[in-house]
């Protein structure tokens, strides 16, 4: 079979502080309930400033100026040792500051919904200027600047949404609709972050890559927002207003849903299109979700640290045909949670690890790299939800250990030999095992790596509509070099059967 | 424990009588483990749910202990839990969730 190929991969982290205080949940929750809480009180006290998130070992990885064993030699908590090689840009994308950020808002503002102020706008044109993935339309899009008197009006009286810097009003966001309750300013700043972060990571995947994005004939979004008005709550479509704004003009596209499987789902969904011949280039994008910024703030103030929740994640993926030099995507060993799995942990991961290996022939230790629920532990274990992907080793290796592939000896220490300490942010659809297919497919065109599989995992339950858990997962390999044509068998190779199967008749009815 | 579990419990108390009612818990982690069963049997420490302040006083056990595991038919148990009793510190969990019940639950 001619097996898709991961032409290219980008990853993109932005700082917000301001977007955690002002749109995360934990805090607008606290705020509706408890407006005077000694919580809200204490986050400006635990907020890290830009240098450090960029000094920060996990963001080095997820951008890829460093590979996840890094973290491996590095004591924890990670927060607590900085890096001194670290950089803004990687090999994979950037990480861009909240003040930037706020410009791209504006030039993915479509409708003239985003008002940036005076002052702010005039040093933000200069900055993104310097950028070098800003084109010329782009800070074109930056538009006119608003008196502060304006913006704050806007905010006073007709309910915009604040974009603030620290205590500084950047700009807002107007409501799209006087009535309509899924078109308010809040849910439009949160899909223009969504569309903003998702650009983001696109812009990166053509600087990075070399795609000519002309070439790119469909986008798959699988982010965790939803965009539509009153009448189609969730209508769409984040992935061709990315497009868009990238120059992808002989593309179309679609959004993919399913929590923090939503990702993996969209990646097998990917490469079959391509597989089929339906498309020949595809791009699988997500941007990041204001919401989550600061999920586990609580804790993280009780344990008097920092929120390690102010970064937003995106990735950009480009799938395409077998090129006998980019891992495949061997589209025969996917596995999935289906409706009559059930929900207990070993029927989870029996569903999604086990049954497509069995299916293939392999083992679980035959893979050599196991990608799940990538969430940063430096983030998770304080807030006390554990460290997520050690979790998922230890399952995979028990389960391994119950079909007697494993000695139950080696459980504890399979994680590090078929896994890596999670260092993606805790974005729902971020972690879900995509971040380490940078990392892969450079370890397997350098030979360092055989086969991988990722896995993502949803909880379906959130929305209410089901109390099912989903997941999906993939194995991805290393090319062997050999492309085949896929155009069917031969004129000559179909005689021959032919010819086969009626001498096995004529032999039948001699006997 | 989240808000919703918290009512739901709380109503199950009501209508069944705390008496007729047995909490097993799931957590994979001893201290959310623990963090549950005070909240069912002393009150929620957080303050923030339905059961702030209210001690429902129940019998509180985690799936993984002694009391629960002999109930179950062993093949049954072997199934659904079997893999997570090699993943989790059983142990860890069995102290948390039965110093809990020791002081807190009242049936």
């Amino acid at each position: 079979m001619a097996f898709p190929v991961i032409k290219g991969t980008a990853y993109a982290l932005i700082y917000t502080p301001s977007l955690l205080v002002h749109m995360g949940t934990t805090q607008t929750v606290e705020r509706m309930s408890n407006p005077n809480s000694e919580y809200l009180k204490q986050v400006p006290n635990h907020l890290r400033s830009y240098e450090e998130c960029v000094n920060y070992a996990p963001n080095q990885v997820f951008i890829g100026n460093q590979r996840p064993d890094l973290l491996r030699t590095m004591p924890m908590p990670w927060w607590q040792h900085p890096m001194t090689n670290a950089s803004r840009d990687g090999k994979y994308g950037e990480i861009m500051p909240e003040d930037e950020f706020i410009g791209m808002i504006k030039i993915v503002d479509s409708f003239d919904l985003v008002l940036l102020e005076e002052s702010f706008h005039a040093e933000i044109s200069t900055k993104l200027a310097l950028h070098p993935l800003m084109n010329e339309g782009d800070l074109k899009r930056l538009g006119k600047p608003t008196p502060a008197a304006e913006v704050a009006k806007q905010i006073n009286e007709f309910h915009a949404e604040p974009l603030m810097l620290g205590d500084r009003v950047a700009g807002c966001v107007k409501r799209a609709h006087e009535s309509d309750v899924s078109l308010t300013a809040h849910i439009m700043t949160e899909n223009l972050v969504a569309k903003a972060s998702g650009t983001l990571a696109f812009k990166n995947l053509i600087a990075k890559t070399g795609l000519d994005v002309r070439d790119v004939d469909y986008i798959l979004e699988c982010s965790e927002e939803a965009c539509g008005d009153m009448n189609q709550r969730g209508g769409g479509n984040f992935a061709k207003s990315i497009g868009e704004m990238v120059g992808a003009v002989n593309a179309t596209g679609a959004d993919m849903r399913g929590f923090c499987a939503g990702p993996a789902h969209t990646m097998v969904a990917a490469a079959a299109l391509v597989q089929a011949g339906v498309y020949k280039n595809v791009v699988v994008v997500a941007g990041g979700a204001t919401a989550k910024l600061g999920m586990n703030g609580r804790d993280h103030v009780k344990k008097d640290m920092p929120l390690l929740e102010d970064t937003l994640g995106a990735f950009a993926f480009h799938i395409g045909e077998n090129d006998g030099v980019n891992p495949v995507i061997r589209t025969d060993i996917v596995g999935r949670h289906v409706i009559g799995s059930g929900s207990a942990p070993q029927a989870v991961m029996q569903a999604l690890v086990l049954d497509p290996l069995v299916r293939a022939g392999l083992t679980i230790p035959e893979i050599e790299m196991y990608a799940a629920e990538l969430q940063n532990p430096d983030v998770t274990v304080p807030a006390g939800a554990g460290d997520v992907p050690l979790a998922n080793y230890k399952m995979i290796a028990a389960l391994a250990v119950m079909k007697k592939m494993l000695e139950r000896n080696d459980v504890a220490t399979f994680g590090d030999k078929h896994g890596m300490p999670g260092f993606a942010p805790t974005q729902g659809h971020i972690p879900s095992g995509v971040p380490f297919l940078g990392h892969a497919r450079d370890m397997m065109l350098e030979g360092n790596l055989k086969n991988a599989m990722i896995i993502g995992k949803g909880s379906l339950f959130l929305a209410r509509l089901t109390n099912l858990f989903d997941g999906v997962s993939f194995v991805i390999e290393a090319n062997n070099g050999k492309v085949d044509s896929n155009k069917g068998i031969d004129k000559a190779e179909v005689r021959g059967m032919i010819a086969e199967a009626m001498r096995e008749f004529a032999n039948s009815l001699s006997k | 424990m989240d808000l919703e579990n918290q009512a739901r419990i709380k109503k199950f108390a009501e209508e069944l009588g705390a008496e007729n009612l047995v909490v097993i818990l799931g957590g994979a982690e001893a201290e959310a483990a623990g963090l549950a069963a005070e909240t069912v049997s002393a009150g929620d420490p957080t303050f923030a749910g339905p059961l702030a302040g209210v001690s429902l006083g129940l019998a509180v056990y985690h799936v993984v202990e002694d009391e629960i595991k002999s109930e179950c038919d062993a093949a049954v148990y072997e199934e659904q839990i079997g893999m997570m009793e090699m993943v989790l510190d059983v142990d860890a969990i069995k102290a948390e969730v039965s110093s809990i019940r020791k002081q807190y639950s009242k049936f």
